[in-house]
């Protein structure tokens, strides 16, 4: 089938500092067709997409449209070839009409130009029409359904006659009926002749949806295959097919009494009914999609966002834990994964930095003794080999790395018992990878218990005794470290459509 | 249908602004009977055009997600340079003030607006420092000196006297025309409408193809500008002109007016019609007050407390809003 070609992507890589996040991609998007993008997290799927959108800038390498090499520096001159991304969370003038948002910034004229707003209603109404849905137009976008938001942008594509439509996840905060017409206005723009990109994590919408398929997998392109016929086994394998390198399970914990046990915890639309233990001494993974809801637990755990129904036990005692220095009286630790939000406080000094969890150790008698601050600090940069220039320094002007070692040992220094690391290793050089992987055996050899929550598959598998998977908020599966395999864990953590309530 | 009306009534900000100047009106006027006579109405009308003018500008800043602290220097500035031009070169036409005190004003807001754009600096920060350095220049200008009332040209003066119908003296209805205009401009034209789109999602603004450069220098400009005219309007109406009184706090009051009147300080919100019954309501407590007798200091105490509870009405409101719209969607 030579079908036409819309645009072609020859060569595209990214590099973020010394990161390359893509590397070499080679990909045709095809007119009149629904193409899938598929791809763990961080497998180079949504920078592909970006590229392609304008947001970033391609490294190396060209894109082409209508046999000419075309170059996108913003996404504004992307939408004027006609392309259009829309994301998950639709971006929109909250405080303006819907109408309005449809045509504004596209509207030509010098600043005292008359707004045309009769014909702006009524192009609205008719452009909203055409997609089959019941919207006023005349209401602010403020108070509508991310549904009705996507719509909207859809709309706006449509105006602006795009040719190609790239929809980064669009079904994740969906309603299945909302999914179904989603599909149906997506299959229509491709009959139309459009182009339509669709990033998902949901290998049944794929096959429902999609004409081909693209997997990739650590920043390359793995291949694009048809849909009709594709196995899903075949996407899997296609999705995870690395070779599991070189991390070796080194610590050999005595695994002795659960520590942390869970039972029951639900938060309405975020989780529902988790339940586990984690006992000292051992690793325990909780594997699963970004959005799976992994997070969440995590934080309802150390008292961000409690849970509203469901119970834990510290220590065979059980605890209520109402915010997060409950949990750290409790011994809980925890360790976000948003480090520049959540974990560091850039501005201060790593000294100060370390020792902010534990004021009774440094502040005795209620002020500070900087010999206590600074012996603290020193053992902690000496034990986890932080590199920096100053212990009066501020964190943020350390790697990322050296941000996370000084933000564990941190966490070390209130003595927990359990400890909770939220995607650890994200952003860090594979050197000093290999470095928390011993430190994190480690600390379960010292007896703490450890909660690992990674999207990286070698990583649970060589570090963990046993791995959770979590899909959409619950629990879907629990491994053990012999029954724990990229494929075991992949089918458990790709949600299944048809499942559609969401933990109401 | 009354229901109907009664219910759009209650969904718009400005018909609680509305009820509260009726209120005040009611409860001082009960008290003492005098407050409501024509005579009243007009010491309400003079004490407006000043605000309501440099509340035209600001509002924009504000929708646009910005604030403008130096107005009150600002319009100082004009008013100074205006008044030492009627008093060392009496021969030339009043119009020649009025241009320069406006031109002054524009190029003060130019000024802000382009170390908020070139530097990317919070326009609370920038104009923090420029309320100083604006008030220190017109101390430098005028040598510290007032500009006296006899240089004050008569017809200018005749302005916040005079009337060319029903009583309504020029001042205030060449106030009443800028916000006309405003609305005009905010509702109507391209430039209006991309101000509240940068004030709604400044994010998104680039990524929908509003030139943000612009629109920021835009608002910026017309405020000082609008502030440079209000320094006429001061000469016009106080009649003398002080560096060390003209303008001081204003920025305060007219903000106050502002917000009261419901434009929103996190931007994309606000209209004309709420901000003059913002200014109608901030002037008449100030002109019931010294009526009722009370004391100077309560009467900050209470300039303060009807600003706070018009923040308080209005987040209720808003709150409202949000709930009666979720209601409606899982409802549907």
């Amino acid at each position: 089938m030579a079908e036409p070609v819309l645009l072609s992507a020859r060569g595209i890589s990214k590099k973020f500092g010394s990161v390359e996040v893509l590397t070499d991609v080679d990909l045709d998007l095809h007119k009149g067709e629904i193409h899938a993008l598929l791809g763990e997290n961080g497998a180079g799927k949504s920078t592909f997409a970006k590229i392609v959108a304008g947001i970033h800038r391609p490294t190396r390498g060209e894109l082409r449209m209508d046999g000419a090499s075309v170059d996108l520096p913003s996404p504004l001159a992307a939408q004027r070839r006609g392309i259009t991304l829309i994301h998950q969370e639709p971006i929109s003038f909250p405080d303006l009409s819907v109408a309005e948002n449809l045509v504004i910034g596209r509207d030509a004229g010098g600043p005292l130009a008359r707004v045309p707003w009769a014909r702006i209603n009524s192009r609205a109404r008719e452009l909203i029409d055409l997609l089959g849905i019941r919207l006023d137009v005349l209401q602010p976008m403020r108070g509508l359904s991310i549904a009705d938001q996507q719509m909207v942008e859809i709309a706006r594509a449509l105006d602006s006659d795009s040719r190609l439509i790239i929809m980064d996840e669009p079904t994740a905060p969906l309603t299945p009926k909302e999914v179904a017409t989603l599909f149906s206005i997506a299959r229509r723009l491709r009959n139309e002749g459009r182009t339509i990109v669709f990033i998902s994590h949901r290998l049944e919408e794929v096959r429902a949806l999609c004409d081909r398929a693209t997997v990739f997998r650590d920043g390359r392109l793995v291949g694009t295959r048809d849909v009709a016929g594709l196995e899903e086994s075949e996407i899997i394998r296609m999705m995870i097919g690395r070779p599991l390198n070189d991390y070796i399970h080194k610590h050999r914990a005595r695994i002795g009494d659960p520590a942390l046990e869970v039972v029951g915890l639900t938060l309405p639309g975020k989780f529902r009914d988790i339940s586990f233990a984690v006992r000292r001494g051992e690793i325990l993974g909780l594997a699963g999609l970004v959005g799976a809801g992994r997070t969440d637990v995590a934080r309802a755990i150390f008292g961000i966002a409690p849970a509203a129904s469901g119970s834990v036990r510290v220590d065979g005692q059980e605890v209520r834990i109402g915010d997060p220095s409950d949990a750290i009286t409790r011994g809980v630790a925890f360790v976000p994964e948003d480090r520049a939000t959540a974990g560091i406080f850039g501005p201060l000094s790593v000294e100060q930095n370390i020792t902010v969890a534990v004021p009774g150790k440094i502040a005795p008698h209620g002020v500070i003794r900087p010999a206590i601050a600074q012996r603290l600090a020193r053992q902690t940069v000496e034990k986890l080999k932080v590199r920096l220039a100053s212990l009066r320094q501020p964190i943020m002007e350390l790697s990322g790395g050296n941000q996370q070692k000084a933000i564990l040992g941190r966490w070390l220094h209130t003595d927990p018992t359990v400890m909770i690391l939220d995607e650890p290793t994200r952003g860090i050089d594979i050197g000093v990878k290999a470095q928390f992987y011993d430190m994190i055996g480690e600390l379960a050899e010292s007896g703490k218990a450890i909660l690992l929550i990674s999207s990286e598959l070698p990583e649970l598998l060589a570090l963990c005794d046993r791995i959770l998977v979590m899909s959409e908020g619950r629990l879907t599966a629990e491994l053990s470290r012999a029954d724990a395999t990229p494929e075991t864990i992949m089918r458990a953590a790709v949600p299944q459509s048809g499942q559609p309530d969401r933990a109401a | 249908m009354m229901a109907g009306f009664f219910n759009f009534l209650l969904q718009r900000r400005e018909a609680g602004i509305l009820a509260m100047i009726v209120l005040v009106a009611v409860v001082v006027g009960t008290i003492e009977p005098r407050f409501i006579a024509m005579d009243t109405l007009r010491i309400v009308a003079l004490a407006v055009p000043l605000i309501l003018t440099v509340a035209m500008g600001q509002m924009m800043v504000l929708i646009a997600r910005h604030v403008d602290l130096s107005v009150g220097s600002i319009m100082a500035m004009s008013s100074i340079v205006a008044g030492m031009m009627f008093r060392d070169l009496p021969d030339l036409p009043i119009m020649a003030g009025v241009v320069a005190a406006v031109g002054v004003g524009a190029v003060l807001g130019l000024f802000n607006g382009l170390l908020v754009v070139a530097f990317r600096l919070p326009s609370i920060i920038v104009t923090l420092g420029t309320l100083s350095l604006y008030r220190g220049l017109v101390f430098w200008v005028s040598d510290a000196r007032q500009v006296d009332p006899q240089f004050i040209p008569r017809p200018l003066t005749l302005m916040s006297q005079t009337s060319p119908f029903f009583d309504i003296p020029w001042i205030v209805m060449i106030a009443g025309l800028i916000a006309v205009l405003t609305h005009l401009f905010l509702n109507h034209a391209r430039m209006g409408r991309h101000i509240y789109a940068l004030g709604s999602n400044p994010a998104a603004a680039p990524l929908r193809g509003i030139r943000v450069v612009p629109v920021t220098l835009g608002v910026f400009v017309i405020s000082g500008a609008l502030a440079g005219l209000a320094g006429i309007f001061y000469a016009s109406r106080f009649g003398y002109v002080n560096p060390g009184i003209t303008g001081v706090g204003f920025e305060f009051t007219v903000i106050a007016a502002v917000v009261v009147g419901g434009v929103s300080i996190n931007g994309g919100v606000g209209t004309v019609l709420g901000t003059v019954l913002g200014v109608v309501l901030l002037g008449m407590v100030s002109v019931a007050l010294p009526i009722l007798g009370v004391s100077g200091f309560w009467q900050e105490v209470l300039n303060g407390a009807v600003i706070v509870a018009a923040l308080l009405v209005d987040r209720i409101v808003r709150e409202r809003g949000v709930r009666a719209a979720t209601d409606a969607r899982s409802a549907a």
